[in-house]
């Protein structure tokens, strides 16, 4: 066991782990930041996503010791206009199913929109396909994408 | 004191603020008697608070029977029997209720039954507490209006006497209780302490007739309860469980099903930072830490020596030799009419296919989970229980307590597929057998990692269909098929529907055909494989569906028959799937329209769980020859439409996830070792490969039936059809793509 000193969300916190511990089970078994969910533990999901200094990361697949001096940010702390137009998207297109995988389509979409906010459908595939949901929602994901892009754009 | 008769507590699962949601005020002890739908006679019995109980009942709130309460705040909350799992019951239920209510849509709630099968009991299942077989708003529609219009009748009626004006001058709209005459009014929240002072109307309520549904059938108004919660993170899984002293469980199963634990080295596991204890289980052996991470290492740690003796050592490629045998004999007859064998022999030309179907696992994106706290008399449990009589009485055994010392919370659950929904109730089993070998007072979390999850067996089975069919003078005049595959009711408490060594499970959708052709036979081998097989989102249909659709498809080619009229022409007796397929050939433009360039159309029509669905799958080929499916248009005539638009949902994610397997999965065992363990191996489909989906609701006045599985069905089908169309043959053996990830 060894004590990190992680920010997340702004917040600063001391915890207690093995070093090999990976982000995602340090925000949920330390944290109680149960948003970033578990889907497979090997970077094939999405399910697990965060951001690293603000870019997307699987967080089930870096070691806790590697984020010790990055800002950490989950779906817990979203903020920011592309944030909010996602999850309004998200909500007015009753986008999730079992929801289980939807922190994570959320914060890879929120991202794909900081960076483009014109996304074709074979840019939303390239920012999005990281991400599974078994429940096939892509449908709605992609329109609810286009329909925040649009409201960003004004 | 039984946990009947309980305060229930809100469940904050959906990100809400917590509510307090009162099942019974004290002064109430019977309350009415309502009819369910199959005709079955449900006592909604509230029995007496306990007197040594310490929670205290709220008076004030509206409690007209066991689905719905109504407190001063004016919010509605309807108490869904059914697991939330993704195909929308919480909303389905709750339209239902405030529809007959005429409440408005934003004062109302959800929140999860608690286990209890006297009240919450689903017809369709012979009463167990449980979800699937899309049974959800199947089994509640005319429950549910009856529990609102009762509700409306008596906030009516209290209205009524606090105002001394007629009941009959009493009207209720969005909410409100309204006496126009005197231009008084009042909202559900206002009357709901003098309702519950009411004893519930005897005898039939009246219920609005249909033409006056503004929710039920129609878009906008309503918005999915758990939306909100699961679009910023707070909704509540099983997984997101915690309580003080809380260990988390894995288990380390056998790396062959039916192995059993021989010897166990825990002395590496045991120093694992962070682990606490590990005990051997009749499953496995379990490692308990103070998280999933120290409990995942100290699982690698453990050294283990399996007796596998008793295993099942055969491989997928051997089994299915062993299928494809058994397919050449006949079986025992499911279905027949007239003589196949002689018509195929007269028949000029035979015209045979062999399709094969390889296990698959459901995957639902949270892997098997459960939390429970055992005192030593009681267990309270939390987790997505989809039987949840079944769970209660198999953890009630485990512990050596009565089920009712067993309290189950139902959480949302992270997709189930069929997973969640076990006859054996295997993954409750293990939670009590692992809170059982840690004793009373510590919390245990037990979590399966996605490699126990697509490991785990469970599996949609195996199955071989041998289909003969014969054409003459542009007519089927034979048709033969052949079923083989292992019977997951067998050995369960579902055996019983298992008729004359003949199980309903394996051959729906094969045994009847929409399709007229004299001379029928469907007949099916039960095999018998040490690999635990399980119902999967359509059951039967995922492979009958596929075998009757891509035959008949090809039997009209050589009839030299269009799919849809060809079908058409011998679909006299089922109006319902023609009145679909006619609706999909619409939308499509089936006949007054090209495809693109390097395009086909396919197409196929299946009922399940008494929802007829047609699709039009419009696809090319790729490179690497993978099918890429463009666009679907879908038909479906589930009955009345209680919401579109997760009518619509359904039929999106169903044609998603049967395309996702019909195109790319299979687990594989190799000597009876499964080759895949997570997504890299167990394909599944992704944004990219999803096609442009357009739905279409046949309006329907027949009672309604379910959508959350028979979306799947047609998909596969409808590629494989379109693929025929493109010059290829339709695939034999799925999946259509092998060995790319
Ligand atoms: S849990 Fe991290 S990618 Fe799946
Ligand atoms: S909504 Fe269920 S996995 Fe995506």
């Amino acid at each position: 066991m060894a004590t990190y000193r992680l920010k997340v969300n702004g917040q600063t916190h001391d915890i207690e782990a093995l070093p090999d511990t990976p982000l995602l089970w340090v925000l949920r078994d330390n944290l109680h930041m149960t948003g970033t969910k578990f889907g497979c533990g090997v970077a094939q999901c999405g399910a697990c996503t965060v951001y690293m200094d603000g870019s997307p990361l699987r967080a089930c697949s870096m070691p806790v010791s590697g984020v010790e001096n990055s800002e950490i940010t989950t779906i817990e702390g979203l903020a920011g206009r592309e944030a909010e137009a996602v999850q309004k998207a998200w909500v007015a297109r009753d986008v999730p199913q079992c929801g289980y995988c939807q922190s994570g389509q959320i914060m890879s979409a929120i991202a794909l929109l900081q960076a483009n906010k014109n996304p074709t459908d074979q840019d939303i595939d390239l920012a999005m396909n990281g991400n599974i949901c078994r429940c096939a929602t892509y449908v709605r994901i992609r329109a609810a994408i286009h329909d925040a892009a649009q409201s960003l754009r004004g | 004191m039984s946990i009947y008769d309980k305060t229930l507590h809100g469940q904050n699962v959906l990100g809400e603020t917590s509510q307090t949601v009162s099942s019974q005020a004290a002064s109430m002890s019977r309350r009415a008697l309502l009819k369910g739908a199959a005709g079955l006679t449900i006592a909604f019995y509230l029995p007496r608070l306990a007197k040594a109980q310490t929670v205290v009942a709220q008076p004030e709130t509206f409690a007209p029977n066991a689905f719905i309460r109504i407190t001063p705040d004016n919010i509605v909350t309807v108490l869904s029997k059914h697991l939330e799992m993704g195909q929308g019951p919480y909303t389905g239920l709750t339209t239902i209720v405030a529809e007959e209510l005429d409440a408005d849509w934003s004062q109302m709630r959800v929140a999860s039954a608690p286990a209890n099968a006297k009240l919450y009991g689903n017809s369709i299942f012979g009463g167990l507490q449980g979800t699937g077989g899309s049974s959800a708003i199947a089994n509640s529609y005319e429950q549910l209006r009856k529990a609102g219009a009762t509700a409306r009748a008596m906030l009516v009626e209290a209205a009524a006497a606090e105002w001394k004006v007629p009941v009959a001058e009493i009207t209720v709209e969005r909410g409100t209780v309204k006496h126009a005459a005197s231009s008084r009014q009042a909202t559900f929240g206002q009357l709901a302490e003098a309702a519950a002072r009411l004893k519930a109307p005897t005898g039939d309520v009246q219920l609005k007739d249909p033409s006056q549904f503004r929710l039920i059938g129609h878009d906008g108004i309503v918005k999915k309860l758990d939306v909100p919660g699961k679009t910023n993170g707070t909704a509540k899984f099983t997984i997101d469980q915690y309580e003080p002293g809380m260990l988390t469980v894995v288990v380390a199963h056998p790396p062959r099903f039916g192995a059993t634990v021989s010897h166990v080295d825990d002395g590496a596991a045991r120093k694992v930072a962070g682990v606490v204890a590990v005990k051997t289980l009749p499953t496995g052996v379990a490692v308990y830490a103070n998280g999933m991470w120290p409990a995942i290492k100290g699982r690698e740690a453990l050294r283990i020596v399996w007796d596998e003796s008793k295993a099942e050592k055969r491989g997928s490629a051997e089994l299915f030799e062993a299928y494809r045998q058994q397919a050449k004999t006949p079986g025992k007859i499911a279905g027949a009419k007239g003589d196949a064998e002689a018509a195929l022999k007269k028949a000029g030309k035979v015209i045979e296919a062999e399709f094969t179907f390889p296990y698959l696992a459901h995957a639902p994106m949270e892997p098997l989970d459960g939390f429970m706290m055992w005192d030593g008399t009681t267990a309270k449990a939390r987790f997505g229980s989809q039987i949840q009589t079944l769970d209660q009485g198999a953890i009630a055994g485990i512990l050596g307590i009565t089920p009712d010392r067993v309290q189950i919370e139902t959480l949302l659950a992270g997709g189930s597929f069929g997973r969640r929904a076990q006859a054996t109730s295997h993954l409750a089993a293990e939670l009590a057998q692992a809170v059982k070998a840690i004793g009373p007072g510590t919390p245990v979390k037990l979590v399966w990692t996605r490699e126990d999850d697509i490991r785990g067996g469970y599996y949609r089975p195996m199955f071989v269909h041998r289909l003969r069919g014969a054409v003459e003078n542009g007519k089927i005049v034979a048709w033969s098929n052949t079923i083989v595959g292992q019977s997951f009711m067998a050995g369960t408490p579902f055996a019983a529907m298992i008729k004359d060594g003949i199980d309903p499970t394996m051959v729906g959708g094969a045994r009847e055909i929409f399709y007229d052709v004299a001379d029928f036979n469907c007949d099916v081998h039960m095999t018998d494989v040490g690999v635990p097989t399980l119902w999967w989102r359509s059951v039967e249909h995922t492979h009958t569906g596929y075998a009757v659709e891509c035959f008949v498809d090809e039997l009209l080619q050589v009839a030299g028959k269009d799919p849809v009229a060809g079908r058409l022409e011998l679909m006299a007796k089922h109006p319902r799937a023609a009145g679909v397929l006619k609706a999909v050939a619409d939308l499509a433009k089936w006949s007054d329209s090209k495809p693109a360039e390097g395009r086909a159309r396919g197409v196929a029509v299946v009922e399940s769980f008494e929802s007829y669905i047609a699709q039009i799958a419009e696809v090319s080929v790729g490179d690497g020859g993978e099918p890429n499916v463009h666009k679907v248009w879908c038909a479906v005539d589930c009955g009345v439409a209680i919401n579109p638009d997760i009518i619509r949902a359904q039929m999106e994610g169903g044609i998603g996830y049967g395309l996702g397997h019909i195109l790319y999965a299979e687990v594989p065992l190799d000597s009876g070792h499964v080759v895949p363990s997570n997504f890299d191996g167990y394909r599944s489909l992704r944004i990219n490969e999803m096609p442009e989906v357009e739905v279409t609701i046949v309006k329907s006045n027949e009672k309604p039936t379910g959508v959350g599985e028979p979306g799947v069905p047609p998909i596969g089908p409808a590629v494989a059809n379109a693929l025929a169309r493109l010059g290829r043959e339709r695939p034999r053996r799925l999946p259509m793509v092998r060995g790319t990830v």
